[in-house]
Order: C-alpha cells, then structure tokens, then sequence
C-alpha cells in the first residue's frame, strides 16, 4: 500500500515516532556536512541542500529547491547508532580481599527511528546483521537497538559523483528491509512524498498519517526518478575487478597506492560495513575499580596486528591490501555478500582521493595486458 | 654486447670449465634483470632455476611475522643464486629479493639436470662446484650463529 | 525482513569473564609460569586440547593463551611474560582471581589420527599447546600406531616441562627426541634445530598424522620436512598466533585472508595455511 503526502507529511511522521518513545536520528546540516544526528522536528531536515562529492571532496551546496534528500551519502555512517564508537562492556571491583566482582547488566538502550536512511546504508544493515549477529557469536548491543530500530529509507534521486550503489546491486531505491519508504518528487508544483511500507509496523504508521492516494502519476514519476539517478552514477565497480586484484598480491599498484595511502583510517571510519574494534580496560589509580570498553578501531593502525615482537602487517601497503581485499573478496567468503554497498564515503573522506574502484580497475587491466 | 657464454665463462664460478661445457649450459641460459626490491623467488614455489649474479645484491631472507622479513645472507656479483634446484623436491628454501638492481644470467634448472643426467661428467663438474658452495655458505652460517660480536644476547 | 530474527542467539554475553581462582603456580622459565585456574564462577566448558581461553588481569587486560592441560574443572596454561597482560598474569599468585573468557577455536582433535602413527613436533613454548595432545594419547595410548615426540628449545635451560619430558621418555612406546639450538658442552644431547629430528621418527609417513607448534618460521620449515619425509600435506596441523581482543570474531584483529584464526584457528591444516602464509606482509 503506498500513499502520498505533502512536506508537513514528513514532520508528522517524525512527531509519530517520537509519541511512539523514539529518539528519531535523521540527516542534519552540522559542522558544514550532512550526517545522521538526533532530529526533533522536519525543519532540521537539510531543505534546499545537496552536496558535491569526489575524490577527498565534500562541500554542502544550495539547490534553490525546497528538495529535502537532494544530497546522497551522509558524512557519517548509520551503523554508530547501533554499534557505537565507544560502549561500555562491564564494570569490575576488586576488593582488598582480592575478590573480584562483575557488573555486566547492559544498559537500557535507547528506542531508534532511522529517519531517511539511504539504500545504500540500508543494504549495510543487512551486512552488518550477518556479522554481529552471527548465532554463535552475538554483539548484544547491536542486537537489542537493531531489533527494535523504525526504519525509514529513503530513495536517492541525485547521486553524488563518488556513488556507485547501482554497480553494487544496493540501490539507489531501497528495495527491502525497512518499515517505511519515502520517494520525494519533485515537479512544477508542490514536491510530493510517495511512501510505501514494507512491514506490518510500516502500514500501521502509514494508516495514521494525513495522505492521499497515491496515483499512477506518482508511481511514473517514481520511476522517472530512479532510472535518472541509474544514468547519473559517479562511477562503478566491476565485478571481475576484486578477484583480479586478489588474485595480484604482488602487483606493482599496491606499491603505488601505499605511496598515496596516509593510513589515516578515514576511509574505515566513514565506512558502513566496517565493524572492527579493540578492548580497552580503564583502571582507577588504586586499581580497584575497572572497567572495559569495547571502542571502534582501524586495520590501517600500526599496531592492529600486534604480537610480541611487533606487528605482522607494518607496511601501508599490507594495511591497505588487507582492507581492500577484505571488504571486496573475503568477506564473500566470510559473510556470503560483498562488504561494500558503493556508499563513495571512503573516496569523498579520503584526505587524499583513493578511490578502490579505480585500484581494482588498474589491477585487472593489468592482467588483460599480453 | 657479450653472450651468454662470454657471460658465463668471465664467471668465476665456471672458472676452468671447458668451452663446449660453457657453450652446452649457455643454451639453458638467459639474461635477467632485476628491480631494486623485485621478489626473485618465494619459500617452497618450485626451484626451476637459478642465476648467476653479475651485477647488483640479493638478499637470502625468511618471513618471521611479526618481526618481519629476516636477511640470512646476501649474495653478490660473482655469485649465485640458488641451490634447491639441485635436489628433490626442487622446492625453494627461503625467499629473495633483490636489494638494489641486480643483472644476472637466469639458467633453467630442468634443462640443466637433463643436461647433468646426459653428461654425468658435467653433473659430477656442476656438484663439485655446488658442494664447495654450500660447505661454505654452512661454514658461514655457523660462525653467524655464534654471535661472536654480542655480550649477551640481549 | 525489517526485524531480524534473534530468537536464536547465544545466551550470555560473550565478552564477559568468567571469575577463577589461581590454585597453584610453577615457574617453569625466567620468563614462564604455569598457572593452575579452579572456577568461582560456575565453570566453562572444558577446553579441547588446541583451543584457547581468553585470560583476563583484572585492570589491565586480556591475552589468548591455549590451553595447557586440565585436571576436572581446574584448567591449566602456561604463560610467557612478553607484554603488560603476560606479565600481569605470570605475576598472579595462589588465591588471586583471574578472568577467564572461552573456549575458542579449533582443537587438535587427535582422533582424527587413531589408528595412525603420530608425530608431535614442538619448538619452544609450542610444546604448552601440545602438552594436552601428549597427555591424551598417553591416556589411550593403544588407538594410535607408532608416536614421535619432537621437542626443540633455544638451550637446555629453556626446555619447558622438563620432568615431564623425562616422565614421557620413560614410556617404552613413546620416542622422544629432545634437541636444542645451542648448549654448553656439558649438554649430552643433541643440538641443532628440530626440523632435523623428523629423519629420525620411527613412523611410517603415509600413515602418519603430524601437529607442530612453535614459532611461525619454525612450523612452516617443520611442516615442509614432515612432507618431504612424505606425511600427506593435509595431515600436518599447525596452530597460528594472532593478535585478538574479542576471540569470537567481531573485533577483526585476527583476520588472515578470510580466515579469523580465533575462530576457524588457531589449529589449521597445512594445505589451508600455506598459500596465506606466502603473501608477505611487511
């Protein structure tokens, strides 16, 4: 069932899940980006902006529209709302006696809404879930947020240079996976709102709003909207380039982009399928009272493959190799999926513009070569 | 611009052998060169030559995460590169890199042992020479192994 | 879907520590000790010989250390001071409280050699991890065919488990072959590095299953001569060490190619290990 509604449509659907005890995280214009912040009213919503994306590029730009998803990737992943950067794992006290004791009650977690969450974002939920929520092995704080999250998705109209979710097969129109979805249309009058559900939480959301029908008018424009955002991607990611940079460990271009590579982990914190982390133990002076954090952390650190004696991977070029190679090849092995949802985030934060498109591109032709 | 078998026969390591010997292994052989820090050749892939050194250096290592990369030895112009082409399994030993460029003469290993296995003369004159080759890089191995420089180790 | 379907996960959190009691210690080494844990806590699976536990020092942190052996509910590892976790660890006394996370990983299975000869080739503190191995087919010693013992260490004063070494030799059907790196004269065994002693196990290759634990250097050259001896490739195991701070597979530390050895390791067959051993990371 799909209805139609006007721009006050998409504030009243924000105040209804906020009435249903939910923190709404929707895009926000802050420190001159876009990014997923808590939102309390439409009006925080970036009307009239998009942004201008490319190689180590990011500039909010006006549209002269009263478009509201206009603009593509946000600056920050989604995924720091149900894996934050820092939780709290336990706390422990150790007596004098030298009796330890435990307290590792999760905390309450809070009730989220993704408010406009894109397709390609939506896709690396999906990824994520195969990682942390593995049966064996479950992070139970993405657990409990991630079972409860309202999702809202929102399909992208005008793709930033940097995007290639079409070659990735995970957007630019959200498919499945979400509770409701928003498909703005702009036209010569009043930009129209086609909303779908795609759950039962979805229709019930739906029933409550103030719509109209939505008519075969809208569903056209839809579609209009989507094959234009197909033709209008940055750039794409053949699919027999990973293998053929996996199958080069010794290529020559590995040494070429180590030469480019900061190892700054922009691109492994912007990412949102990246999901590495690392322990830390906070102690009192009195080394009495302790607690552990489970905090997000980067393949490309020095020391993230510390062992007595160093690290086994010390090169930017092994670093780098190892995350390209990760997120493109074995995570197949791994997960069943490609880890890349072809976001463009680690191009547009890269301070230096590597794009991992390109680098596989460079391996592969190498080996059409005679 | 010389050939291989001028190539060969200015190399000590032929030093003596006859001119048709030195024309018969030229046929297995080929110019070669390496970049300054060119994988040559990676522990247990199969040993399917060798080379002669000419000019440049080569550096004998073995992997050791995580301390890295571990030079054992590094071989020079006038010198060879390569043994475990000579025995069964015919399995390199260790890994080598060119240090800096380094120009050799690539000699094909299976066309070498036909030629051995052929002419045993030839093989008895090549394994001579291997022998003395690895008796002494063994002797230079042990007096590494003593650490003779340090106090105590750490 | 929208919701994922959760009814299927793992009960307790899987980061949190279990509480142990150090029962008792021996220093082994300058650098190594033993530790005897018995549970305060209700008590963890028992460990296979070849998994892990994750060894918490309250305030300070966590190491994976193998498994050294059990006895009951008590569970045993040996632990080399190299770091500022090892160093907490080795420093515990009896009474004092460790956290212990686990098991993890794969084990040695030592079933799958019954019927088979068996070499066990360790170097240094490889022979920690093996120990359980021994032990076992010390236990049921007549499911196995003929069992070799290869145990190296840098000189005679690092041999770890030294009595037991001797208690095991005492078995008339165990061969046991002790060789060191380097020792004074008054050293009367053999010297020189344990890859040497494979020549000399009394098996018969084809039918032999092989474990080898040591440094990395040591397992790839120790794996190359048992195959050169002619034990098929896929009957060598080696166990891999990797930095990990989650040990189930969430944190990526460990991650060699797609493999995370915490949790599809640390016990590995040859033929998976070698080719991603080969690409160098430097």
């Amino acid at each position: 069932m799909a209805i139609v509604v006007g721009a006050d449509g998409l504030n009243e659907l924000i105040q209804l899940l906020r009435a249903d005890g939910r923190t709404v995280i929707g895009p926000r214009i802050r420190d001159g980006v876009i990014s997923p912040e808590e939102i309390e009213h439409g009006d925080e919503l970036p009307r009239g902006w998009t942004e201008e994306q490319h190689g180590g590029h990011y500039r909010l730009v006006p549209t002269g529209t009263d478009e509201v998803f206009a603009s593509a990737t946000p600056a920050r992943p989604w995924k720091r709302f149900l894996q934050p950067e820092r939780t709290l794992l336990l706390r422990a006290r150790r007596g004098s006696d030298g009796a330890i004791s435990i307290d590792a009650e999760p905390p309450e977690q809070p009730r989220l809404a993704f408010f406009g969450i894109r397709s390609c974002d939506l896709a690396s939920l999906g990824i994520l879930d195969r990682v942390l929520l593995d049966p064996n092995a479950t992070d139970p704080t993405y657990a409990a947020r991630r079972a409860d999250v309202f999702i809202v998705a929102a399909a992208c109209n005008t793709p930033a240079n940097t995007c290639f979710c079409a070659s990735m097969d995970t957007g630019p129109t959200p498919r499945a996976g979400y509770d409701l979805s928003i498909r703005e249309l702009p036209g010569d009058e009043a930009i129209e709102y086609l909303i779908d559900a795609g759950s039962e939480q979805g229709e019930d959301a739906l029933a409550q709003l103030t719509s109209r029908p939505s008519e075969q008018r809208h569903t056209d424009r839809a579609t209009e909207m989507h094959a234009g955002a197909v033709a209008a991607m940055g750039r794409e990611l053949r699919s027999e380039d990973p293998p053929a940079a996996a199958a080069q460990p010794d290529h020559p271009r590995w040494d070429d982009v180590a030469e480019r590579c900061l190892a700054c982990g922009n691109c492994t914190m912007s990412c949102p399928t990246c999901f590495c982390s690392t322990t830390e133990d906070h102690t009192d002076l009195s080394a009495t009272e302790t607690e552990r954090w489970r905090v997000w952390d980067s393949c490309f650190t020095l020391d993230f493959t510390h062992l007595h004696g160093g690290s086994v991977r010390t090169s930017t070029k092994s670093r780098y190799r190892q995350w390209l190679l990760h997120k493109l090849v074995t995570w197949h092995d791994q997960f069943d999926t490609s880890g890349c949802v072809g976001c463009g985030r680690c191009i547009t934060w890269c301070p230096v513009g590597i794009d991992l498109t390109a680098e596989v591109a460079a391996m592969a032709a190498r080996q059409e070569d005679p | 611009m010389k050939s291989i078998s001028d190539l060969l026969a200015d190399h000590p390591f032929f030093a003596g052998l006859p001119v048709e010997t030195i024309e018969l292994l030229a046929g297995c052989g080929e110019n070669v060169r390496f970049a300054a820090d060119e994988r040559i050749l990676t522990e247990n892939d199969p040993a399917d030559r060798f080379w002669v050194l000419r000019t440049g250096r080569v550096a004998l290592e073995v992997d050791d995460p995580p301390r890295g990369p571990l030079v054992i030895e590094t071989i020079g112009p006038g010198e060879l590169l390569g043994v475990s082409w000579l025995l069964p399994p015919y399995r390199w030993t260790y890994d080598a890199r060119a240090v800096e460029v380094t120009r050799a003469v690539a000699l094909d290993a299976a066309c070498l042992r036909d030629k051995c296995d052929d002419d045993p003369i030839l093989g008895y004159e090549m394994y001579k020479r291997f022998a003395g080759l690895v008796r002494d890089r063994l002797h230079a191995t042990r007096l590494q192994l003593m650490d003779l420089y340090g106090n105590d180790a750490s | 879907m929208t919701r994922p379907d959760l009814s299927a996960t793992a009960a307790p959190a899987p980061m949190t520590p279990s509480r142990y009691r150090v029962r008792w210690r021996r220093q082994d080494l300058d650098d190594t000790v033993t530790l005897a844990l018995e549970p305060i806590d209700a008590p963890l699976p028992s460990p296979e010989s070849g998994q892990f536990n994750m060894l918490w020092a309250f305030g300070i942190g966590e190491a994976p250390i193998s498994l050294a052996g059990t006895d009951g509910d008590v569970l045993i590892h040996t632990i080399r001071r190299v770091g500022g976790v090892t160093n907490a660890l080795g420093a515990a006394q009896p009474g004092d409280e460790i956290g212990v996370r686990g098991p993890f990983g794969t084990g040695w299975n030592l079933d799958r050699a019954i019927g088979r000869d068996v070499v066990v080739m360790a170097g240094g503190l490889g022979l920690a991890p093996v120990r359980p191995i021994i032990t076992d087919l010390v236990a049921r010693r007549e499911e196995f065919g003929r069992a070799s013992l290869l145990i190296g260490a840098r000189t005679p004063e690092d041999l770890l488990y030294r009595d037991e070494i001797e208690e095991w030799r005492s078995h008339l059907d165990l061969d046991v072959e002790v060789t060191v790196d380097s020792a004074p004269a008054t050293w009367r065994g053999d010297v020189g590095v344990v890859t040497r002693l494979v020549g000399r196990a009394p098996i018969d290759p084809a039918n032999t299953t092989a474990f080898v634990c040591g440094p990395e250097v040591m397992m790839r050259f120790g794996a190359t001569s048992l195959i050169d001896r002619g034990v098929p490739a896929d009957e060598v195991f080696v166990s891999l060490e990797r930095n990990m701070h989650c040990a189930v597979g969430h944190c990526g530390h460990c991650q060699l190619d797609a493999l995370f050895v915490c949790r599809d390791g640390a016990v590995l067959a040859w033929p998976t290990v070698e080719p991603l051993l080969k690409v160098r990371e430097r």
